[in-house]
């Protein structure tokens, strides 16, 4: 089976030898693209998707998708900015980063405990959440004046460099990267990840803990978008509605681009940076060549179209 | 036996949602600042009309086990179809409308096509369709604007003989041309077949290709209805206007008793599962909380309206049962 299908890190490959040439042939018509600053700054757009396509990688290798990730992230940084400027940076003000990410936690324990226990679809599920995460938010931030204010540790995340260079926010990814790697390599949970995706009744026969598994994976997936949400804020200076919307769709696109089979049960990581890479270089030649919105978006849904029926047919 | 009973409990109208739906309406006229006139049951109608469109054809394309993620975006783009071409004279006006009809089932088409021969899962291929379809819509209307023939929104938006809202007549005459004929012959249940096993399906000679096509066909039109429809409602065009309507369409469809593994379900339902949404939204106006609430509240009672279906759980004898 394997044979016909090819190595099941194909997908991986292809999209990252399409950015690489895509990348050339753009760089030789448009020499700023191979300058190392904008690389860099590259790398940087595309941590924020990269985190959110991590976990929703876990989610959707499942056969799950999670559609709450937009107001994830917007809860997290709104509620945690607020936390700040609302106790002072700095002090007991430092405790907004664990705020948010237990926020995040908290969302996605109540997606895994809905899917898993409720056996409710993820996919009307985690749109329930995600429209009433965001019914809180909307009246919290109406009701009250909120100030959003992150802290010194978001503002590191979002804005800092490492060695003048590298942005923080990429080595964050880098280290997200390298602990979905090892859990899906290494752990027993990782490794039960690929059968409950594939056929959770026989997962289940096997002995498997096949709700415990799926509600960690939509933890995670809830962790991963509310870090993704605070170096957001971080990098923005403040929260903001809609922060989240631009990164749902895309982020799925992502992991699907690489490989990742959207019934779950098959998928590598690399596929997923793979991927994360190909959608933001490709974002960022259409805005240098200031072509409109509409025109993007039809490139940004045949690119998908065309290589998914590519790997449909091999 | 058990696949008799739940055959016929499954085909029902989603008495559940009809009852919720009366109780929400008593609700809602009676909150209603001038109560049940045909003028107020005409605006509740106008309002429910587009999303029942949208949420009929999505149903459809859910019973053959599948999800259509573009039907905002086919909305949105004959939305913006109808502001240019619906206006003019009576001639024009008929070849606009056929041609906003035209243009919903040609997306629907592309659609079925990429997710039946190109072999795509439906829920992403129609993300990658809908990005396209969202781009051609903002070609057609960068802006908001455009116009709408007025004298057809006044027939279709206002009422019969005083009698009963005329948008409700056209949502009943279109699904009843359109989708019953359908329905009762090979590829209506070929579409419910293949929902329900496929591969049975298959083996069984039915054309399941062509029912999934044609599944995809028919949300295309019927999301073309809701956008033709919401031309009519504000007299213009909005690239931007199909973005709701896509997950809206999906809540109407659960709530409407039509489960997302497909082969079960009826449009009946669905569209009761649309009118709550619709009416839910009018009644928290009209009853006068903060709107600064309603989104919660709204959020709130879908998720529990969602979580109710696991009452099922309650009666499974056997843990294997919940797997399905």
């Amino acid at each position: 089976m394997t044979a016909i299908v090819g190595s099941p890190n194909a997908p991986a490959r292809i999209v990252f030898i399409s950015t690489l040439l895509l990348l050339i042939v753009t760089g030789l018509y448009l020499p700023q693209f191979f300058s190392a600053r904008y690389l860099l700054q590259q790398l940087h757009t595309a941590a924020f998707l990269g985190i959110v396509a991590a976990g929703a990688m876990l989610v959707i290798l499942l056969g799950h998708i999670d559609l709450s990730v937009p107001w994830t992230m917007t809860v997290a940084a709104t509620f945690s900015t607020a936390f700040v400027s609302a106790m002072g940076n700095g002090g007991i003000g430092e405790l907004g980063v664990v705020l948010g990410l237990g926020i995040g936690a908290a969302m996605g324990l109540i997606n895994g405990l809905g899917v898993a226990v409720l056996r409710i679809p993820s996919m009307i599920w985690t749109l329930a959440v995600d429209t009433i995460a965001r019914g809180i938010c909307v009246y919290y931030t109406g009701q009250y004046i909120v100030k959003s204010q992150p802290d010194s540790l978001m503002l590191w995340a979002g804005q800092g460099k490492l060695f003048d260079s590298v942005s923080m926010t990429v080595v964050l990814w880098g280290a997200i990267s390298l602990i979905i790697t090892v859990l899906l390599r290494r752990t027993l949970f990782g490794r039960y990840i690929y059968p409950v995706g594939t056929n959770e009744t026989a997962a289940y026969l096997s002995g498997l803990p096949t709700r415990r598994v799926v509600v960690a994976a939509f933890v995670a997936s809830g962790m991963c978008s509310a870090l993704a949400g605070l170096t957001l804020a971080g990098y923005a200076n403040q929260a903001y509605q809609n922060m989240g919307e631009p990164y749902l769709l895309p982020g799925i696109a992502a992991v699907v681009l690489g490989g990742t089979s959207i019934d779950g049960g098959r998928g590598r990581y690399s596929g997923t940076v793979a991927g994360v890479l190909l959608i933001t270089l490709v974002g960022s030649i259409l805005s240098v060549l200031q072509v409109p919105e509409a025109i993007r978006q039809i490139i940004y849904g045949l690119i998908i179209l065309a290589m998914l029926s590519f790997y449909s047919r091999r | 036996m058990n696949a008799i009973r739940n055959g016929f409990a499954s085909h029902a109208p989603a008495w559940g949602a009809w009852v919720v739906l009366l109780l929400l309406l008593v609700g809602y006229f009676a909150v209603h600042p001038r109560g049940l006139t045909i003028d107020s049951a005409s605006i509740w109608s106008n309002q429910v009309t587009a999303l029942a469109f949208v949420a009929i054809g999505q149903a459809i394309v859910v019973f053959t086990r599948g999800l259509d993620l573009s039907i905002g975006a086919i909305l949105a783009l004959t939305n913006c179809l109808a502001s240019t071409l619906v206006s003019g004279t009576p001639l024009e006006i008929a070849f606009g409308v056929a041609a906003v009809i035209g243009a919903g089932a040609a997306c629907g088409l592309i659609n079925g096509f990429v997710v039946v021969f190109g072999r795509i899962q439906a829920i992403i291929a129609t993300i990658a369709t809908g990005a396209v379809f969202t781009g051609i819509a903002l070609l057609i209307r960068p802006i908001p604007g455009g116009s709408v023939d007025e004298g057809l929104s006044d027939i279709l938006t206002y009422d019969i003989f005083h009698l009963v809202p005329s948008s409700l007549v056209l949502l009943a005459i279109v699904t009843m041309i359109v989708w019953s004929p359908i329905r009762c012959g090979l590829l209506g249940r070929t579409i419910i077949a293949a929902g329900s096993h496929v591969q049975s399906a298959y083996m069984s000679g039915l054309p399941v290709h062509r029912a999934r096509i044609v599944a995809f066909v028919l949300a295309g039109i019927f999301a073309s209805f809701g956008g033709l429809f919401l031309g009519l409602q504000t007299l213009s065009g909005d690239a931007n206007s199909g973005i709701p309507y896509t997950l809206n369409s999906i809540a109407a469809v659960v709530l409407g008793g039509v489960p997302l593994s497909g082969g079960a379900g009826s449009v009946l339902g669905v569209f009761a599962g649309a009118a709550i949404i619709r009416t839910l939204g009018g009644l928290l106006f009209f009853t006068g909380i903060s709107p600064l609430a309603q989104p919660f509240i709204q959020g709130a009672i879908l998720g529990i309206a969602v979580a109710a279906s696991a009452l099922r759980l309650l009666r499974t004898r056997n843990q294997l049962e919940v797997f399905r």
